[in-house]
C-alpha cells in the first residue's frame, strides 16, 4: 500500500454564494480504508463531499487524488477519474427502470447485455430486491431499496473512491443491518470509501479512520478506535457517546 | 441465460399512465354526436390528428430542451418560420423540374423538407451560441432574450423573403382527398400524419432504446446526478437544441403546406399554441407533448367547426381543465 | 422634494440632471415644441411613462413575466372608446368608461394571478402570452362591440377637442386648443400616478415586494404569503396600465386593436423597461423618453440611410425603415446581456465606484 493518501484535502474554503461554508477544511483519506465523516448536523459533511466532487467550486485550498488537484475541474472529469458519488438525496433516476439506472452508471456498457454479469450477481447477492425489481421504474421502490439502487449505481464499475452520504437516513433497522453487510462485504474487496454517517452503530463497525468536523472545520483526525474507547472525546466532539445510541 | 434476461423475465412491467390516452378518445368520442355526421367528423378528426402531429413534430424539441436543459425558447418559432419560407423558396424552384409527374412532385415536397431542417439546424447551433449560452440558468433573461432572438430572425426573414405573405400551393400529387364511404379525408391530411408517426417513433426509439436516449432521459430527471455519474451532459445540451431547432423547421414545411400561406408572424401565431401544448402535456414529457398535441390539433378542428368564434379559447380551456386535473401536466416529469 | 419622491432619489447627478430636463421639457412641450408630431410624440412619452412604470412594478421590483400588460392597457382605452361611442362624448360617460374598465381590469388580474401565480414563473409567462392572444382575437371578433379591426373612432368632450380654441392666437409660442388642454390632463394624471407608483414601491408594501422577487422560498418562510402579495401586485401593475390606456384613447380619439393590445406594444414595453433599468421607476422615465424620440428620429435617420443604399441589395433591405424592428430586437438583446441595470443602473453605478475611487 503506498504512503501518499488516495484523497487529500488541505485548508479547503468553500462558498456558497454570500455564504461561507467550509472554513478550511484539512484531512485525508487513505487507500483501502474506510474514512468516517463525523459531525453534527450542519458541521459542513455534505458540503465537503459536494466540493470534493466539484459541485461546489473551492474557493481555496488543495484538494488532490491520486496525487492529482481536483480544483476547478468539472464534475463529469472528476467522477470518471474514478469517484462514485452516492448524494444524500440518491439521485435515483425515478423514471428509469433499475436496469437502466444501472447501465447509466456503467459507463462501458451501452445497454444492458453489456453489464459484467459476474459483477451484477455479486450486486443481487448484496441487494436481493434489484434483482426482484429490475424493470420496475425506480421511482417505484421503497426507501431503503432505492438506497440500495444508489449503492449498486456507485459499484457496478470498480471505483478508487467511493463518497456516501448518510445512507442510513430514514432506513428501518434490519435494512441497515444490510447496508452494513454490503459494506463490509466491500471493506474485504479493499474499497476506499468516505462515509458519512449520523448512525454509530454503522460508524463504529465499519470505519477505520475518522475525520470529525464542526462549523466548517475539521476538529480531530484519527482512528476509530481511539474514538471508540474514547467517552470523553465522543461527548466532546459529538456531544453524546457512541455507544449509547444502538 | 445472462442474468439480466433471467431477471427481466420474472417480473412483469410497471403499468402504462393510460388516463391520458383515453381522454383523447373521450374528446374524440364526444364530438361525435354533437357534430352529427359521421362522415364530417371523420374529416376533422383525421385534419385534427394532422395538425396535432404537425404540432407535436415541432413542440417536441421545445419541451426536451426545457426538461434538459431548463431553458425556455421563447423564440421557437423562427425555426418555424424558416422553414416555411425555405419550402416556399424550394418548391417554387421545383415546379418547373416536377411537372406533372406526382413522384417529382413527392420529391419536391421531401426536398424542402431536408433543406428546411439542415437550415433549421445551423440556425438552431447559431441561435445556441449567441443567444441562450449566455443566459443559461437565468430564466427571466432567457424570455427576454430568446425573444429578442426571435424578433431579429423574423426581421431577417423579412428582409430576405420580403414582409408580405406568400402562397405555398400543395403540389397536385397531394391535393384532393380519399373517400372512406361518404366521408372525404384530405391526401396530405393522411401525409402529414404519417410523417409525425414516424418522426414520433423515431424520437421514442432514441430515446428508450439508446444510450444518448437514456442520458436525455436521466438528464431531464436530474442534471447534476447525470454528472456526478461522469457524463459531461452539457455537450448534449447543444445536440438536443439543433434536433430541436430541425424538427421546427420540418414542421414548418409542413404547418405551411397545411394553411397554404406563409407570412412571418407565423412563428408567433404558432408559438402560443406550442406552450399551450407542452403545458398540458407536462414540460419534459416526450409522451405528454404527443397527446397533447393530439389534443390541441383535435380540439381546434372541432371547435372550429362547431363554434368558431371560440377556437382559441376553446384550446386555452382545454389547458386550464388538464391543469386543474393534474398542475404538473398529462405525464408530469418527476424531480422537478 | 424628498417627500415627494418618497424618499427615493435619483441618486446620481446625471441621472438627475438627464430626468430634470426631461420632465421640464415634458411640462412646457406646447411651448417648446410646437407642431402636432412634436406634441403628439411628448403624449406618447407620457402614456408610456405611465404604463413602463406599471410594468416595472410587476417585473422589476416584484419579479413577474407577463405578457398580458397590454391587454390591461387596451381595456382602458376601449374603456373610454365604447363610453364615449355608445354613451355620449362627455366627462360623466367617460368617467363610467374608465371605471368599468377598472373595474373588469381588477377582476381578470384577481383571477389570473390567483390561478396563475400558484405555477411556476415560467407557467405564469406562457399563460399570459396565450390569455393575451386570446384577447386580442376577442377584441377583432366582438366587432359589434369594439369596432372589430378598424377600431373605434370618438370625439372627446368640448374642452378637449381641438376644435375648442378660447384663444384665436399663440401664447408664448403655444396654441391654445383642446389638444393643448388634454396634454395637460394627461401630464398631471401621469406625474400624480408616477408619483403613486414611487410611494408604493418604497413602502412596506413594496420592500415585501423585493424581498418576494429576491427569495421567494425565503420571504414565505418568514410569514409572508407570497400569493397574495404577488396578486396584490399583479392588480396594482394591471390598474395603473389601464388608466394609461384610458390616458391614450383620450389623446388618440381612437382605439384598435393596434394602438393597445398588440404584442409589438408589449415588446416595446419590455425594451424600455430593461434598457431604461429594471427595478428603478426612474427607468422607465427615461426609458420611455429615449424610446419614443428614438421611434419616430430614427425611422428618418433610417431612410436617409436607405436612400444612401438604394440599389445595394441585402444591405439596402437591413436599413429600410419598415426594418426598424430588427435593429430593436439586436438592441434588445445586447441590452439583456449587457445592460442588466439598464441605463439608471449604469450611471448609478458610476457614482458608486466614483465615490470608491476618492
Amino acid at each position: 500500500m503506498s504512503t501518499t493518501p488516495l484523497l487529500e484535502l488541505q485548508g479547503v474554503h468553500t462558498h456558497i454564494g454570500a455564504y461561507h461554508i467550509l472554513h478550511g477544511v484539512t484531512f485525508n483519506v487513505r487507500e483501502g480504508e474506510v474514512t468516517m465523516l463525523l459531525g453534527r448536523n450542519g458541521a459542513g459533511k455534505t458540503t465537503t463531499l459536494r466540493t470534493i466532487m466539484g459541485l461546489w467550486p473551492a474557493s481555496t485550498g488543495e484538494l488532490r487524488f491520486k496525487g492529482q488537484s481536483l480544483k476547478g475541474q468539472a464534475t463529469p472529469d472528476i467522477a470518471t477519474r474514478g469517484i462514485a458519488y452516492v448524494p444524500e438525496s440518491m439521485g435515483i433516476f425515478s423514471d428509469l427502470t433499475v436496469q437502466e439506472n444501472l447501465v447509466l452508471a456503467a459507463r462501458a456498457a451501452r445497454h444492458a447485455g453489456e453489464l459484467d454479469t459476474q459483477r451484477l450477481e455479486w450486486i443481487f447477492s448484496l441487494f436481493p430486491a434489484l434483482k426482484k425489481f429490475w424493470l420496475y421504474p425506480a421511482g417505484k421502490l421503497s426507501g431503503g431499496q432505492k438506497q440500495m439502487l444508489a449503492v449498486a449505481r456507485a459499484i457496478v464499475e470498480p471505483r478508487a473512491l467511493l463518497l456516501i452520504d448518510e445512507p442510513s437516513k430514514g432506513l428501518a433497522p434490519s435494512i441497515i443491518q444490510n447496508l452494513i453487510s454490503a459494506f463490509n462485504e466491500l471493506k474485504r474487496q479493499r474499497t476506499t470509501i468516505l462515509l458519512v454517517e449520523q448512525n454509530f452503530h454503522m460508524a463504529r463497525s465499519l470505519g477505520d479512520a475518522v475525520a470529525v468536523m464542526d462549523n466548517g472545520v475539521v476538529v480531530h483526525t484519527g482512528s476509530m478506535r481511539e474514538l471508540a474507547d474514547d467517552e470523553s472525546m465522543q461527548q466532546r466532539l459529538l456531544g453524546l457517546s457512541l455507544g449509547v445510541h444502538q | 441465460m445472462t442474468t439480466t434476461a433471467a431477471a427481466g423475465a420474472a417480473i412483469p412491467k410497471a403499468t402504462f399512465e393510460w388516463k391520458p390516452l383515453v381522454l383523447l378518445a373521450v374528446i374524440a368520442l364526444a364530438a361525435l354526436p354533437l357534430i352529427g355526421s359521421p362522415s364530417t367528423w371523420l374529416t376533422l378528426t383525421v385534419a385534427g390528428l394532422a395538425m396535432g402531429m404537425i404540432i407535436f413534430i415541432i413542440a417536441s424539441g421545445l419541451t426536451l430542451v426545457f426538461g434538459l436543459m431548463d431553458v425556455l425558447n421563447f423564440g421557437h418559432g423562427v425555426f418555424i418560420a424558416l422553414g416555411a419560407f425555405i419550402a416556399t423558396t424550394v418548391m417554387g424552384g421545383m415546379t418547373v423540374w416536377a411537372g406533372d409527374s406526382g413522384v417529382a412532385q413527392l420529391a419536391a415536397v421531401f426536398t424542402a423538407m431536408v433543406v428546411a431542417f439542415a437550415a433549421a439546424a445551423a440556425l438552431g447551433w447559431a441561435f445556441e451560441r449567441v443567444i441562450v449560452r449566455p443566459v443559461y440558468g437565468m430564466h427571466l433573461k432567457q424570455i427576454l432574450i430568446t425573444m429578442g432572438g426571435m424578433i431579429i430572425g423574423e426581421e431577417l426573414i423579412k428582409v430576405i423573403w420580403g414582409p408580405a405573405q406568400i402562397p405555398l400551393p400543395l403540389p397536385d400529387v397531394l391535393r384532393g382527398s380519399f373517400l372512406l364511404g361518404d366521408a372525404a379525408v384530405e391526401k396530405y391530411r393522411v401525409l402529414a400524419t404519417a410523417i409525425g408517426l414516424v418522426v414520433f417513433s423515431a424520437l421514442a426509439f432514441t430515446l428508450n432504446r439508446t444510450k444518448i436516449g437514456l442520458l436525455i432521459r436521466a438528464g431531464v430527471q436530474d442534471r447534476e446526478m447525470v454528472e456526478s455519474l461522469g457524463y459531461r451532459i452539457r455537450r448534449l445540451f447543444v445536440g438536443v437544441f439543433v434536433a430541436g431547432s430541425a424538427l421546427a423547421g420540418l414542421g414548418g414545411v409542413l404547418w405551411g403546406l397545411y394553411q397554404q400561406i406563409v407570412t412571418p408572424q407565423i412563428g408567433a401565431q404558432v408559438n402560443v399554441l406550442l406552450f399551450i401544448v407542452i403545458i398540458i402535456g407536462g414540460l419534459g414529457s416526450t409522451l405528454g407533448c404527443f397527446v397533447g398535441a393530439l389534443l390541441v390539433g383535435l380540439m381546434a378542428n372541432y371547435t372550429g367547426f362547431l363554434a368558431p368564434k371560440v377556437a382559441l379559447f376553446s384550446n386555452i380551456g382545454l389547458m386550464v381543465a388538464v391543469l386543474l386535473w393534474r398542475p404538473q401536466g398529462l405525464y408530469p416529469v418527476t424531480n422537478r | 422634494m424628498n417627500r415627494l419622491l418618497s424618499h427615493d432619489l435619483p441618486r446620481s447627478r446625471w441621472l438627475a440632471v438627464a430626468l430634470v430636463v426631461m420632465v421640464v421639457a415634458l411640462a412646457l412641450a406646447p411651448f417648446v415644441f410646437p407642431g402636432s408630431k412634436a406634441l403628439g410624440a411628448a403624449a406618447k412619452m407620457l402614456v408610456f411613462v405611465l404604463l413602463v412604470a406599471s410594468y416595472d412594478l410587476l417585473m422589476g421590483y416584484t419579479g413577474i413575466v407577463s405578457f398580458a400588460h397590454t391587454m390591461f392597457f387596451g381595456i382602458g382605452a376601449y374603456g373610454v372608446a365604447i363610453a364615449s361611442t355608445r354613451i355620449a362624448p362627455t366627462f360623466g360617460a367617460i368617467a363610467l368608461g374608465v371605471l368599468a374598465a377598472l373595474a373588469v381590469s381588477l377582476v381578470l388580474s384577481l383571477v389570473i394571478g390567483l390561478f396563475s401565480l400558484r405555477v411556476k414563473a415560467i407557467f405564469y409567462a406562457m399563460i399570459t402570452l396565450a390569455v393575451a392572444a386570446a384577447f386580442q382575437t376577442l377584441a377583432s371578433q366582438l366587432s359589434d362591440f369594439t369596432g372589430g379591426e378598424d377600431g373605434l373612432t370618438f370625439k372627446n368632450p368640448p374642452i378637449l377637442s381641438p376644435s375648442f380654441e378660447p384663444f384665436e392666437s399663440p401664447i408664448l409660442g403655444a396654441t391654445i386648443d383642446g389638444k393643448f388642454v388634454t396634454y395637460y390632463l394627461l401630464f398631471a394624471a401621469v406625474a400624480l400616478l408616477f408619483l403613486a407608483l414611487l410611494r408604493i414601491v418604497n413602502s412596506p408594501f413594496g420592500r415585501v415586494l423585493q424581498a418576494i422577487r429576491e427569495n421567494d422560498f425565503r420571504a414565505e418562510a418568514i410569514g409572508y404569503r407570497t400569493v397574495v402579495y404577488r396578486t396584490l401586485s399583479n392588480v396594482i401593475a394591471a390598474l395603473f396600465a389601464t388608466l394609461a390606456g384610458a390616458l391614450l384613447a383620450l389623446w388618440l380619439r381612437y382605439t384598435g386593436p393596434d394602438t393597445t393590445l398588440s404584442f409589438e406594444i408589449m415588446l416595446d414595453i419590455l425594451l424600455i423597461v430593461v434598457i431604461g433599468g429594471m427595478g428603478t421607476l426612474y427607468g422607465a422615465l427615461l426609458g420611455s423618453v429615449i424610446f419614443v424620440f428614438a421611434q419616430n428620429y430614427l425611422q428618418d435617420l433610417l431612410k436617409l440611410g436607405q436612400g444612401a443604399l438604394d440599389g445595394v441589395p441585402v444591405v439596402g433591405a437591413l436599413v429600410s425603415p419598415d426594418r426598424w424592428l430588427l435593429w430593436l430586437g439586436v438592441l434588445f438583446v445586447l441590452a439583456v446581456y449587457h445592460f442588466p441595470s439598464g441605463i439608471v443602473g449604469r450611471l448609478r453605478a458610476a457614482i458608486a465606484t466614483g465615490r470608491a475611487r476618492t
